[in-house]
C-alpha cells in the first residue's frame, strides 16, 4: 500500500488550487489578495523570467550548439515551455481513426511562459452560436456578464491595441499599439482593396509601463522566450510570483496531482492527492475548496480519475459529459515570397513579440458554405536568422534573377550563393488562419483503460475529428491567403493544400487551444459547471482553466480563461463571505 | 590548379592569407605530398560555445552526452569543411563557412538530429567514391579544379545528369546546413546585416524606406 504523507496535517487551506498557468494564476492572484490561505500544486518546476538561470532572452543562436533548433524544445532552444506534444513518461493515447496532440508545459505559469500573447475578448455572438447558427450550444452567460472582468485584466495585466468600434471584437482598455512594420504597411493597403479588414493586433504586452513591478517592452520580438522586465503577461511573472508576494500563497513545484479527495458522507472535495516527483512519493494536501486549472485537458483527467462509490464516473460528472466537446481552433497557413522586397534595406525590425496587425473575422457565415469565423495572424519582416535560416534555396533561387538580371540555375555555390541570400532576406511573409471549431459531443476525451504514465496515474486517451464545417473554413481560408499574397505581388511558396490534406486544416491540438472538457451550463444533465464554473456535483469544487468554454469563437482562449477565473475567484469570496463555502 | 589560385579565380585575391581559416590552410597542405597537417583540420568541440543558454536539467545533461559523443571521422570533418567553404566562401562582404564555425556545428547536429547521420555520411561516402572513379583520390586529396567539377556536377538539382543524381539530394542537404550554420552565427548575422536581438525602441519603418515604397503612417 501507498503510504499517503500528509503534507502538513494541521493545515486546511481556504483553498488548494491545481496549475499555475492563466486560470490558476489568476485565482492564486485574487483569493490570496483577498486574504484566503491559498496553496498552489505546480506538476512542473519553478520559472522566474527574471532569474538568469533561466533566461533564453537575447541569447545569440550561437549560444546553442544546436543554433536554436527544436530537438528538445518543440518551438525551439530559446522557447520558454518546458515540455511539448511529447513529454517523457507521460504518453496520452487516441482511439483508432482519429488524432489530438497534447502540449503541456511543465514549469511555474505553465503554457503562458511562451504564448503568442495574442489577448482578443470573445465578442456577444461568440457566448450565443446556437441562438444564430443553431449549432452547439449557448453559453449560459453573456458578454455582459463577462466585460466587467475583461476591463479588469486589461488594466491589471495590460494590452496594447485599438479600438474599433467593431460589434463582435470589442472594445478594451488598450495601451498605444507599435506602428506597423514594412510589410504590414502593405499588407494593410493591398488588403483594404479586397475589403479585407486590417487592424492593429491586441496583445498583452506593455507598450508603456503600467506600475513599478513590470518594466516597458524594449521590442527585441522575444516574447515566446518570457520577458525578464516582465514586460509582456506570463502568468509566473504578472500573476504568482506577486500572489507569493503577499503571504497567503503556499507553492509547491514538483506536484503531481493524481486525485480529488472527496468526503464519502458530504460529498464534498476535501483536497487533492498527489506525486511527490522529486522523491516519488504519495502526498495529500487539505483544502476547503478545491479549483482545477490544470488545462483542459489534464482537469477533464482529474475529475476522470476521481471515482469513489460515490461518483462512480469520475467527480462532477454524473452528466457523463466531463471530457466531451473537447475543441480546438481549427489553423491553416500559407507563406509567400514578395519580389518587392527583395535587396531591402536593413533596419532593427523586431517590434514586440509576435505580429502589429491582424485580420478579424469580416465575413458573414449565412453567405458561407461553413458556420464559424477565423482570423488572420500574419507574419514576416527581418527576423533573426538562427537555425533554419537560408533553407531550401534551391526552391527560390532558379525563379528570380538577380538585381544584374542574370537568371541562374536553382541551388548552386559560392559567392553569388551568398548574394541571393542577402537578396531574399526579410522578402518572405507568412500568414495563419486560426478559426472556431462547432463543439461536438463525438469528440471526446476519455480515461485509458490499459496505459498509466510513470507516476502510475491512467492516461488520456483521445478521440477527435474534425467535421465538414472545420474543413470548408480551411478551404476559404487557403482562397483567402492566395487572394492577399497575390493583392501583394508575391508568389505562394508550395503547392496549394488541397482535398487529400483537408486544405492543410492543422490536426487537432496542433494549435494549443484545447478548451470545453468540463462545460457550463444551466442544466446539470448536459453540462459539468454552473455559470459561475462550480462543479452542480460538488459546491466546493471549482474550474478555472478553459474546460469550461461552450465554445472558443476565433479568439485565442487565454484573455477569456483569464476574466472567468477573476470572475470565478470574485464569486467563491463572495460566497466565503455569505458562508456558503 | 593551385588552391590558392582557385580561390583567386573566386574573388578572394584581395583578403590574403590572413583572414583564411586553419582548416583552409589546413586543406591546402593536402594539395602537397600530404604530410600529417600539423593544425587538426576540425576541433570539433573546440569551438563549441560555453552552455549557458537557460537549459533544464535534462537538457543540460543531453547536451554534455551528445558533445561528448563521436560521430562524424576527422576525414569526415575535413571533407564538410572543404565543401562548406565552397558553398559560403569569404568575400568581401564576410568570412568563410569555416570560420563561422559551420564545421562543429554539422558535428553537432548530426548527432542532435540522428534522422542527418546516414545522409550525410552515406553523402560523403558517395562523394569520395565517384572522386576516386573519376580522378583515382578521395574528394579532399583531388584538386580544387577536381573538386569543382565534381560540385558543377550535384550542385543544381535541375540540371544534374542520371549518374550524378544521389549526389544532389547530399549536396543540397549541405548546402542548406552551411547555410543555416553560417546566417547563424556572428559573422553570418553581421553579413545579413541583421542588427537586432538588443533592447530599443520601435519608431516604425525608416522615412527613407518609407518613401520609397510610396507608405505612410498617417
Amino acid at each position: 500500500m501507498f503510504d499517503f504523507q500528509i503534507k502538513d496535517p494541521s493545515t486546511v487551506y481556504d483553498v488548494v488550487i491545481i496549475g499555475s498557468g492563466a486560470g490558476g494564476g489568476m485565482a492564486a492572484h485574487e483569493l490570496t489578495k483577498a486574504g484566503a490561505k491559498v496553496c498552489v500544486l505546480e506538476a512542473g518546476q519553478y520559472f522566474d523570467p527574471a532569474d538568469p538561470k533561466y533566461i533564453t532572452q537575447m541569447k545569440q543562436p550561437w549560444e546553442s550548439p544546436r543554433r536554436g533548433a527544436s530537438s528538445t524544445r518543440a518551438f525551439g532552444d530559446f522557447d520558454a515551455a518546458y515540455g511539448g506534444w511529447n513529454i517523457d513518461g507521460e504518453p496520452y493515447t487516441t482511439t483508432s481513426g482519429t488524432e489530438f496532440h497534447w502540449f503541456r508545459s511543465r514549469m511555474l505559469g505553465g503554457r503562458t511562459n511562451h504564448w503568442g500573447r495574442i489577448s482578443l475578448r470573445f465578442g456577444p455572438d461568440d457566448f450565443k452560436r446556437k441562438s444564430i447558427d443553431g449549432l452547439g450550444d449557448d453559453w449560459p452567460i453573456g458578454y455582459d456578464d463577462v466585460k466587467p472582468y475583461y476591463d479588469y485584466i486589461d488594466k491589471m495585466i495590460g494590452i496594447f491595441g485599438s479600438n474599433e468600434g467593431l460589434h463582435n471584437e470589442p472594445d478594451g482598455i488598450f495601451l498605444p499599439p507599435p506602428k506597423q512594420r514594412l510589410h504590414e504597411l502593405m499588407l494593410q493597403k493591398n488588403n483594404k482593396k479586397l475589403g479585407i479588414p486590417t487592424i492593429p493586433s491586441r496583445l498583452s504586452i506593455l507598450t508603456k509601463a503600467i506600475n513599478k513591478d513590470r518594466g516597458a517592452c524594449f521590442y527585441c520580438s522575444q516574447c515566446s522566450r518570457a520577458c525578464l522586465a516582465y514586460a509582456d503577461f506570463s502568468s509566473s511573472s504578472v500573476l504568482m510570483i506577486p500572489a507569493m508576494k503577499t503571504g497567503n500563497l503556499t507553492l509547491i513545484t514538483y506536484a503531481m496531482a493524481r486525485e480529488v479527495l472527496t468526503d464519502p458522507t458530504t460529498g464534498l472535495a476535501t483536497g487533492v492527492s498527489y506525486v511527490d516527483t522529486v522523491t516519488m512519493t504519495e502526498k495529500v494536501v487539505r483544502g476547503k475548496t478545491v479549483i482545477l486549472a490544470a488545462s483542459a485537458g489534464e482537469t477533464a483527467r482529474l475529475l476522470l480519475n476521481s471515482k469513489s462509490s460515490r461518483f462512480p464516473n469520475g467527480l462532477a460528472n454524473s452528466s457523463g459529459v466531463v471530457g466531451r466537446y473537447i475543441n480546438d481552433s481549427t489553423g491553416a497557413s500559407r507563406s509567400a515570397i514578395v519580389p518587392a522586397l527583395f535587396d531591402r534595406k536593413r533596419y532593427n525590425e523586431d517590434g514586440v513579440g509576435g505580429m502589429h496587425v491582424y485580420t478579424p473575422w469580416w465575413l458573414d457565415n449565412k453567405k458561407l458554405d461553413f458556420p464559424r469565423g477565423y482570423h488572420i495572424e500574419y507574419g514576416g519582416g527581418m527576423g533573426m536568422p538562427a537555425y533554419g535560416f537560408g533553407w531550401g534555396i534551391e526552391g527560390i533561387n532558379e525563379k528570380y534573377p538577380t538585381r544584374d538580371g542574370i537568371k541562374k540555375a536553382a541551388g548552386g555555390y559560392g559567392a553569388t550563393l551568398k548574394e541571393d541570400y542577402r537578396r531574399f532576406y526579410g522578402a518572405y511573409i507568412g500568414m495563419a488562419g486560426r478559426g472556431e471549431p462547432v463543439p461536438d459531443y463525438n469528440n471526446y476525451c476519455e480515461i485509458d483503460p490499459n496505459v498509466v504514465d510513470k507516476f502510475g496515474i491512467p492516461v488520456l486517451r483521445f478521440n477527435y475529428k474534425w467535421s465538414d464545417y472545420e474543413i470548408k473554413q480551411a478551404k476559404h481560408m487557403q482562397d483567402t491567403f492566395e487572394q492577399i499574397i497575390h493583392e501583394m505581388g508575391g508568389e505562394a511558396l508550395g503547392k496549394k493544400p488541397d482535398a487529400k490534406t483537408n486544405y492543410g486544416l492543422a490536426e487537432p491540438g496542433k494549435i494549443i487551444h484545447e478548451v470545453g472538457t468540463a462545460r457550463m451550463g444551466n442544466d446539470p444533465k448536459t453540462s459539468v459547471l454552473n455559470s459561475n464554473c462550480q462543479a452542480h456535483d460538488v459546491k466546493n469544487l471549482f474550474v478555472a482553466d478553459a474546460a469550461p468554454f461552450v465554445s472558443q469563437g476565433d479568439k485565442n482562449a487565454t484573455w477569456t480563461i483569464l476574466a472567468l477565473s477573476a470572475r470565478t475567484s470574485n464569486y467563491i469570496i463572495e460566497q466565503k463571505k455569505m458562508g456558503n463555502l | 590548379m593551385k588552391k590558392r589560385d582557385f580561390l583567386k579565380n573566386i574573388g578572394l585575391s584581395s583578403l590574403g592569407m590572413a583572414v583564411m581559416s586553419t582548416d583552409a590552410l589546413a586543406g591546402e597542405m593536402l594539395d602537397g605530398p600530404k604530410p600529417k597537417p600539423k593544425v587538426k583540420a576540425v576541433s570539433p568541440t573546440g569551438n563549441m560555445p560555453k552552455l549557458n543558454y537557460g537549459r533544464t536539467k535534462d537538457e543540460a545533461e543531453r547536451d554534455a552526452k551528445l558533445m561528448a559523443e563521436k560521430f562524424l571521422t576527422e576525414h569526415e570533418l575535413k571533407t564538410i569543411t572543404v565543401l562548406s567553404d565552397i558553398i559560403i566562401p569569404a568575400d568581401k562582404f564576410s568570412g568563410s563557412a569555416s570560420q563561422a564555425g559551420v564545421t562543429g556545428f554539422i558535428e553537432f547536429i548530426v548527432k542532435d538530429k540522428p534522422e542527418f547521420k546516414t545522409p550525410m555520411r552515406g553523402g560523403l561516402r558517395w562523394l569520395d567514391s565517384t572522386s576516386i572513379r573519376l580522378f583515382g583520390k578521395d574528394f579532399v586529396s583531388i584538386t580544387p579544379k577536381q573538386q569543382i567539377e565534381i560540385v558543377d556536377e550535384i550542385a543544381y538539382p535541375n540540371k544534374v545528369k542520371p549518374e550524378f543524381s544521389q549526389g544532389v539530394n547530399f549536396f543540397s542537404l549541405m548546402r542548406n546546413l552551411t547555410a543555416t550554420g553560417f546566417y547563424s552565427s556572428e559573422i553570418g548575422h553581421k553579413d545579413m546585416g541583421y542588427v537586432g536581438n538588443r533592447p530599443n525602441n520601435w519608431e516604425g519603418v525608416p522615412e527613407n524606406v518609407l518613401k520609397e515604397f510610396g507608405l505612410s503612417y498617417s
